[in-house]
């Protein structure tokens, strides 16, 4: 039988489509061939699509799990057969997902999570967007731990956030959450469709040292990183994994400080010590600013035109638009602080980003909000009135 | 002849962990013993063999074996092992659990893993409590039972997980407690060996949290002397040891015996057959579909 391949799968290669199809679409073509999810609107259609397409490729597989706890768990296991896998949600299901997040943050088994924002808490809005998890997104699993998190604020930059979410996960074995929300998830627009070999693919380190040197938790055997090289299920390594405070050995330690000092800063540093990879982001009109209005995802669609507007009536407004949620840009927040009279947080919440940037702006200059609720889009007449009080 | 201990531990046992944290008289040590014997005379590849488990005491069993092994969450080491056997069916997926893991929690997880007939092994360690955290009830502790969290005695009903199990349709299930070594060996090694989804039932022991007995021993004399087989076709229609239905069996472990035996055996497609030839016919359905539009 002949072989499907993703560019085959996918066509044409511009289409009219949802940011649902754009994060079904990157994860193919970033080489997810494991999806396990149940259905929870808005975030449904990904499923759909996954059920889909999987089983045309090769080696690829979809399971509807009978509810999120299992999805995660599902994909999480299976992310230990050297395959890349995703599952995806909205604030519901993200919220039962949390105890086994921790556990891939423990365990460094990478694995992609998106989560479709609606309004919350609880049921909510299904329908509405909103960016109310925010926060839960970073600290929504018990115990100290880093984690990284990106959300895109159109169709096309959803689908090439997508694939950076797999390129992280693996790079850093960690779990990678995509923020999207019920707006992007089903609005259409315009998308470019790379080719499979226009996308580029990072891959995690393999383990290959001598199994009696081998210890699974051990870091810098082929790199000097802080993220060790990874097994995989059916190789020689009899890899032991738990969520139990271990040593390097993979060996339950509950009772040593030490121990746990030492796993979890690592687990903390991996990800902090390479912020600069990690950390992406949109600036407009900085040089001259004197009002930066800082805004992401969804929410910095109607910024685009007020910050024009603004501008035109010769206010100086610029845009800083973080890509990356966690780790926070909190040097470049620092900075920009340093030479202008005011930050302008926009969210869809009731602040959350809003508390970040006031931490890093350190008194330097003033911190203004604009939050807006329901699934309501920030207005361009409000965000002016804004703009307008000195 | 049963092979010697030290040259099983030698073989599949990680020795730098040994002595294991089990208590004295805690049946997790035969079970891991009767699973050891299981594997090896399947001769099973070691690489291929993940142990995967919940939270709980029975959840740390994985830990000591020379193979692969996953220690999950409370309730969803199913799950997991879902991910992993139908990323890589070839594979051998065994699952340790408990009855708090399993008929609490995570009992949702088993019953649709049986629906779909993962092909997977999973071995209870059901011994009626939650042994770790210090002797509360569990949806298996009988009714009547004084424990922690029911100090006035249990007013519920309690599962049995195997009658559950065949309800749910699952392929092979078979319930024996640990007095009954060579059933549980042999039923392990045919669990393994069966095509979807195999539940073995243990009645084990707790003697350091549920304290019923004295003495870890009168556990195994309580074991052999109230236990019953169920045997629905056995031809001696006299004998007092034997159910041959299920309502009879209920009555009886109402009033404190133990239903043992091979609960079900039958054949029926696993998942991963299904999903082959799921794969097989929609990509052939794509490719006409492409010449027709072509």
């Amino acid at each position: 039988m002949k072989e499907i391949t993703v560019d085959e799968l996918i066509q044409p290669k511009v289409q009219f489509v949802t940011g649902n199809d754009a994060i079904v679409y990157g994860a193919l073509l970033a080489n997810c061939r494991f999806f396990a999810g149940y259905p929870i609107t808005p975030a449904t259609e990904i499923l759909e699509s996954m059920t889909q397409y999987l089983p045309l490729l090769k080696e690829g597989y979809c399971i509807q799990m009978e509810d999120e706890i299992g999805s995660i768990g599902a994909i999480i296991g299976a992310s230990w057969n050297n395959v890349r896998t995703m599952t995806a949600t909205s604030g519901p299901g993200f919220s039962l997902m949390q105890e086994n997040l921790g556990y891939a943050c423990m365990t460094e088994t990478p694995c992609v999570i998106v989560d479709v924002q609606r309004t919350g808490p609880s049921t909510g809005q299904p329908t509405k967007p909103a960016q109310g998890d925010v926060m839960e997104s970073r600290w929504g699993t018990h115990g100290d731990h880093n984690i990284i998190v990106l959300y895109p604020n159109s169709v096309q930059e959803a689908l090439w956030t997508t694939i950076r979410a797999f390129n992280l996960a693996d790079k850093y074995r960690t779990p990678v959450v995509l923020l999207s929300d019920a707006a992007i998830a089903h609005t259409r627009e315009r998308l470019e469709i790379p080719l499979e070999k226009e996308v580029e693919i990072i891959k995690r380190i393999p383990v290959t040292i001598d199994k009696s040197k081998y210890h699974p938790f051990r870091t810098g055997y082929s790199v000097p990183s802080k993220v060790p090289e990874m097994d995989r299920f059916g190789n020689k390594y009899h890899t032991y994994l738990t969520g139990l405070t271990h040593d390097w050995k993979a060996y339950p330690e509950t009772n040593s400080a030490e121990v746990h000092e030492k796993l979890v800063r690592r687990l903390y540093e991996k990800i902090d010590d390479n912020r600069h990879d990690i950390i992406k982001y949109e600036e407009k009109y900085l040089e001259d600013a004197d009002i930066v209005i800082v805004c992401y995802g969804i929410a910095s669609r109607t910024v685009y035109s007020a910050v024009e507007t603004a501008r035109e009536k010769g206010f100086k407004v610029g845009l800083f638009r973080p890509i990356t949620l966690w780790p926070f840009p909190e040097d470049k927040i620092y900075d920009i602080s340093l030479d202008i009279d005011k930050f302008l947080v926009i969210e869809m919440n009731l602040g959350q980003i809003y508390h970040s940037v006031l931490e890093y702006s350190k008194g330097n200059c003033q911190v203004e909000s604009l939050f807006t609720l329901g699934g309501q889009l920030p207005r361009e007449k409000e965000i002016l009135k804004k703009i307008r009080k000195r | 002849m049963l092979k010697p201990s030290d040259e099983l531990r030698e073989k599949y046992l990680r020795k730098d962990l040994l002595p294991s944290m089990f208590c004295p008289g805690c049946s997790i040590g035969q079970i891991m013993n009767y699973t050891v014997r299981a594997i090896d005379d399947l001769e099973m590849d070691q690489d291929k063999l993940v142990f995967v488990s919940g939270i709980g005491c029975s959840s740390r069993l994985p830990a000591y074996f020379e193979a692969y092994g996953v220690h999950t969450t409370h309730g969803r080491a199913i799950a997991f092992a879902t991910g992993i056997k139908v990323t890589n069916p070839d594979l051998q997926v065994i699952v340790f659990t408990g009855d708090g893991d399993i008929a609490a929690i995570g009992l949702n997880h088993f019953l649709q893993s049986i629906r779909r007939n993962i092909d997977i092994t999973v071995i209870c360690v059901n011994n009626e409590t939650y042994g770790m955290t210090g002797g509360q009830v569990s949806p298996t502790s009988p009714m009547g039972f004084k424990t922690k969290t029911t100090p006035y005695s249990n007013i519920e009903h309690s599962f049995n997980l195997s009658f559950l199990a065949k309800a749910a349709g699952a392929v092979y299930v078979s319930r024996w407690t640990t007095a009954h070594s060579v059933q549980a060996i042999k039923a392990i090694k045919k669990g393994i060996k069966k095509k979807g989804l195999a539940f073995i039932e243990l009645i084990s022991a707790c003697p350091t949290s549920d304290r019923r007995f004295p003495e870890p021993k009168d556990y195994l004399n309580y074991f052999l002397n109230e236990s019953i087989r169920y045997k629905p076709h056995c031809e001696d229609e006299l004998s007092s040891h034997v159910f041959k239905n299920l309502n009879e069996c209920f009555t009886a472990q109402d009033e404190g015996k133990l239903i043992v035996g091979e609960i079900t055996d039958l054949d029926k497609p696993d998942y991963h057959e299904l999903y082959k030839e799921l794969k097989e016919r929609s990509i052939n359905e794509f490719w006409k579909k492409r010449e027709n539009t072509d």
